[in-house]
This record gives structure tokens, sequence and C-alpha cells, in this order.
């Protein structure tokens, strides 16, 4: 199957990838995320008509546990990885804007 | 004593169990090899002789209280996607370039628990998705066969480490080959279990299906003891399967007398150049002459391994790497809004293959297209365990090269795809989630090939029984040492 046929619009997955691409990433991404979906493609040859999704390859059932509080890492410990704080809270730029 | 460093993980085993020597004499020896050899190597992103002393200790101080232990001073590489308390965590990425892991995962504890020393944390593609170390933002691994060649990927650092003696024991991750395949660059044995039996807790998530632990040896005896050590359920893993570990390291065979070995058709290895095809004829040969028989099965599936797996994997790390947002760990490039700082953290600490697969791997599952592309994908991955279990009705293990090369030059792969390319007889056996493994096999052009065996669902002692058989029956590794050891003795 050719591989010039499929086009991506790169900038809106980008977007929803949450990912900023310079202008020149977007063409060599672009160009090469084609192609790859042109190998892809092969799987239109197969028949999976009858065929279940894979779910799991070793065949298990639902993981539960005792719903009590067990050990895990203190807070301090947690917040002193991450970028920025401001005392017991993660620290983020304004997420909603100001009405204007 | 410098000979500590060629020792296998049993012989340092034996001798710090039975006090002939001590888990500091051998921590000493190693870690002044890695100070001589890895400045050219490059295994390592961090070393940890601190941390290595300080565990010697302990181990000396626990074999003279009496206890045994399974891998008593055993020199170990922890591939850096492994948290281990206090060490830094960076998965060969500039998101993660500073994070200190807070906790240490199972395997790894595992491995410490019985008597392993930690050396340092090894080098591998960004986020493991890789086949040559070339994707690491952090570092240049080098083969230690030919420092101009590529050691493999992901598990490079952890390859190159165990051919080179800078440990006997290297902790890998396979996704789609990702041990596998360096073992096969390295001259030395590479083992993925089972899918689910050795705990991934503490191990960064790439692709959750498919990731798997597993360890990178010079013997296959030290592969079953690794695995060993690291095998078994575990509450933190909601994957790890609850199911009795076979003993491995007893069941090690010499002869394949009553083993049928299944011969994939679609594998044809006469596309892979006259040379290599001659290596394959002559190891499925090496196997017959040691009581093997052998038979044909078929994969019919076998071609579109690469369109399945490339569909899956960048689909679940998309997922999965949407942690990496400059919120609660890594990296942060600051912004206007919460927006633009997502953006820019991730444009900023993701490597171009890391940006490709989620690219790839968003736009597969985005509204529209996951039918066509993920469902279709996963679909086709039923096919092959459908596929495998008719295979091995007729067989109880399947032989195939573990890669359609020997190790390659730095930047010879210029195309995405002809890198995936690699992986080309690994991905099915990681689909159907079946243990596998790479043993040496020869030599094509001065370097080393492996040969891949795989076993049905949890026939892990089978499997290494049979490659400890090949083996000790044919020694292909000890034909060459690495040569800039050679120059360097």
């Amino acid at each position: 199957m050719s591989s010039a046929e499929t086009k991506i619009d790169i900038r809106y997955v980008a977007k929803l990838a949450r990912i900023e691409l310079t202008d020149e990433e977007v063409a060599t991404f672009g160009a090469q995320l084609g192609d790859l979906l042109g190998h892809v493609n092969v799987l239109s040859e197969l028949d999976t008509a009858s065929v279940a999704a894979t779910a799991q390859v070793v065949e298990s059932r639902n993981v539960e546990r005792e719903d009590a509080a067990g050990q895990c890492l203190d807070r301090e410990t947690v917040l002193s990885m991450a970028p920025q704080r401001q005392g017991s809270f993660f620290r983020v730029p304004r997420i909603i804007a100001e009405e204007g | 004593m410098s000979d500590f460093i060629r020792m296998s993980a049993a012989e340092v085993a034996r001798g710090v169990n039975g006090a002939a020597f001590s888990a500091s004499d051998v921590t000493d020896a190693v870690l002044a090899h890695v100070d001589a050899v890895d400045d050219r190597i490059g295994s390592y992103l961090t070393r940890l002789h601190d941390l290595a002393r300080e565990t010697a200790r302990n181990v000396d101080a626990r074999v003279k209280n009496g206890e045994k232990l399974p891998l008593a001073g055993v020199p170990v590489a922890v591939k850096d996607n492994m948290c281990l308390t206090g060490t830094r965590t960076t998965c060969g990425s500039k998101i993660l370039e500073n994070w200190i892991s807070p906790y240490t995962g199972t395997a790894v504890q595992r491995i410490l628990n019985a008597g392993g020393i930690p050396v340092g944390k090894a080098n591998m593609d960004e986020f493991a998705m890789g086949s040559s170390c070339e994707n690491s933002a952090l570092g240049e691994t080098r083969n230690p066969y030919d420092l101009d060649r590529v050691p493999g990927g992901s598990s490079g650092g952890s390859a190159a480490a165990v051919a080179a003696y800078e440990a006997a024991i290297g902790m890998g991750s396979d996704t789609g080959g990702s041990i596998r395949e360096p073992a096969a660059f390295c001259n030395i044995v590479g083992f993925k279990p089972t899918y689910g039996r050795i705990s991934r807790y503490g191990l960064i998530a790439f692709a959750s299906s498919l990731d798997q632990i597993g360890p990178l040896t010079r013997t296959v005896e030290d592969a079953a003891l690794a695995y060993e050590a690291m095998a078994g359920h575990d509450p933190m893993d909601s994957t790890s399967i609850d199911r009795q570990v076979e003993a491995a390291s007893t069941a090690l065979r010499t002869d394949l007398k009553g083993v049928r070995v299944g011969i994939v058709k679609e594998f044809v290895t006469e596309n892979l150049g006259p040379e290599i095809h001659a290596l394959y004829q002559q190891t499925y040969a090496e196997l017959e002459k040691l009581g093997a028989e052998l038979v044909d099965v078929s994969l019919p599936t076998a071609d579109y391994g690469l369109a399945t797996y490339y569909l899956i994997a960048p689909a679940e790390c998309s997922s999965n790497l949407a942690r990496f947002d400059g919120v609660r760990y890594g990296m942060r490039i600051e912004g206007a809004d919460v927006g633009q700082m997502y953006e820019k953290t991730r444009a900023a600490g993701f490597g171009p293959e890391v940006k490709r697969r989620i690219l790839i791997g968003t736009y597969a599952l985005s509204s529209g297209y996951y039918d066509a592309y993920y469902v279709k994908a996963q679909k086709a991955r039923t096919l092959f365990s459908q596929d495998f279990k008719r295979a091995f009705e007729s067989c109880d293990l399947i032989a195939s090269p573990a890669a359609s090369s020997p190790a390659f030059r730095f930047k010879s792969k210029s195309d995405p795809y002809s890198m995936y390319m690699m992986d080309y007889y690994t991905i099915p056996m990681s689909l159907a989630g079946l243990p596998a493994l790479s043993v040496p096999c020869g030599w094509v052009d001065g370097m080393p090939m492996g040969l891949q065996l795989a076993a049905p669902l949890f026939e892990e002692a089978r499997l290494l029984g049979a490659a400890h058989a090949y083996e000790q029956a044919t020694h292909h590794a000890r034909r060459h040492e690495p040569k800039m050891l050679e120059v360097a003795s």
C-alpha cells in the first residue's frame, strides 16, 4: 500500500498530545508519520471480522485489594519532587483566563 | 584480583557464600574496572560507587550471619527506567534528567534481597523506545565488540555493561525486543519471561500491555538465577501473575533429546544475506545434533507484527507519557497558562523518537480513527496468540534469529522504519506475551549474532533448560573477547 495517500493534520494531533512543534518538526513528523501509517495500513489485509480484540495475553480476573489504607509516600517527599510548589500544593500557571 | 570481573553470577555467589572472597572484594574490582573502561563504552548514566560499597558491606554481614544468598555479591547494572531509592532515574530523557527515585521497584528490591550489588544505572533509548541506544538524550553507549557500532536497545547500557564485564547481571526491560536484540548485538544472553511473571512496580511504563522486565547475562545459568530472584507475584502490580514459579536453574539440560523445535516457515533467512542465512542453517543443525527434532511450523501473521506493534505500543505510550506534564515531577518550561506550560515542557523534554510515537499513538486513538487503527491492531494481536497456540501443538520451542543483522554502525538507520525493522523477529512473541530469549549463536563480520528461542506461556524452565544445552554444546560466545578489552589488557 502506498504511503503518500495518508495525510495527517499533524498540528491538530500535536495539540491533542500537548506538544509544541516547530515548523520544521511539523514537516518532518508529518512525512514520517504518513510513511508509517502507510506501513501499518497493511493490517487492512487481515480478515478480523470474527476475531475478538485482545484485552490481555495472560488470562486473569479482576484484581482487587482490601479497601484499606496502606503505606504510601509521605506528602513532603512527593512535593519535594515538584518543579514548583506552594505550601502543600503543586503550583501551576493560570488555568482559567480572567474575565475581560 | 581482576578475575572477579570475569566471573559469572553463579561463581561470584558461590565464592561469597563459601567465604572464599567477599562481596566487597568483588565490588571493588568491578568499580575499578568500570572507572577504567566506561568512559569509552558509556554503559552507565550514573555510577553508584557509594551505594555499591555500602550494599556489599551489608551482603558480607548477612553472609557472615549465616545467610545463603543466591546472588551474594553479584554486580548488577540497573536499566535507568527502574526506580532505586535515592538514585537518579532518567529513562534516558531530558524530562527526567534530574529526577531521584523516592522508592525502589519490586524487581530491583528482589535482586537486592538476593544479595545483588547495584553498580550503576544503565543507559537506554529514551523511554525504552529504540533499538540502538542512539535515542538516549543523555549519553552514547558503544558496543564493546566494536566501538563504532551500537550496542542495540533499548536495554543497550545493560547489555554493554554485561558484555564488557562491568556487571554480571544487567536488568533490562523488553517491550518489542529491547532485551533480546541488545543481547544478540553484545554476545550475551537476554531473557524476556512471560508477560506478568516479573512485577513492573517501579518500572517507568512505556507500553503496559507489552512491557516485561528480564535479565541480561553472560550465561544461561545466570539468566535462570536472576529470573528466579525477580519472578513471582507482587500485589503492587495488578498485572503480575499469581502462579508458582518453576525452578529454572535446576532444570538446565545438557541435550535436547525429545525436544521438538519449530522453525517458522515465514521467517525466511535467505533475504538476510548468504552469510547470515548460512549461520542460522548451521545453528538449526546444531540444535538437531543435540537431539532436537526440527519441525516446520507456520505463523501466517508474521509479516503483520510490525504494523500491529507500531499501533499498540505508541497508543499505550501516548497515554502513559501523558503524566510528564511539568506539574508533579521532572522538567518544567514556564508558559503564560497551564496549557502552554504543558506544550513547552513536553516539547523541550522529549526527544524526536518519543514525540513521533506519542503523535502516532495519539492519532491512532483519536476520534474517528480508534476502530480503524487501535481496535484493528488489537484484533490482529489476537491472531498472533492463536497462531502461536497452533504452532505449539506440534513443537515445544520455536527457534529464529533474534535480530535481522549484527550490530550496525552509528547513524546508519536514519529512517525510523528501518530501525523498527530490527525487531521483526522479536515482536511476535511480545504481542503474544510469550517467554523468549536470545543466546549467542555465532559471528558474522566479526560481530556476534543471537539465536532466539521462544516457549509457550509460563514455560520459562523449559526455555532456559534448552538454551543452556545449546550454549554448553557450542560456546559461541567464548570465541572472541570484546575488542576494546583486548587492547586495554
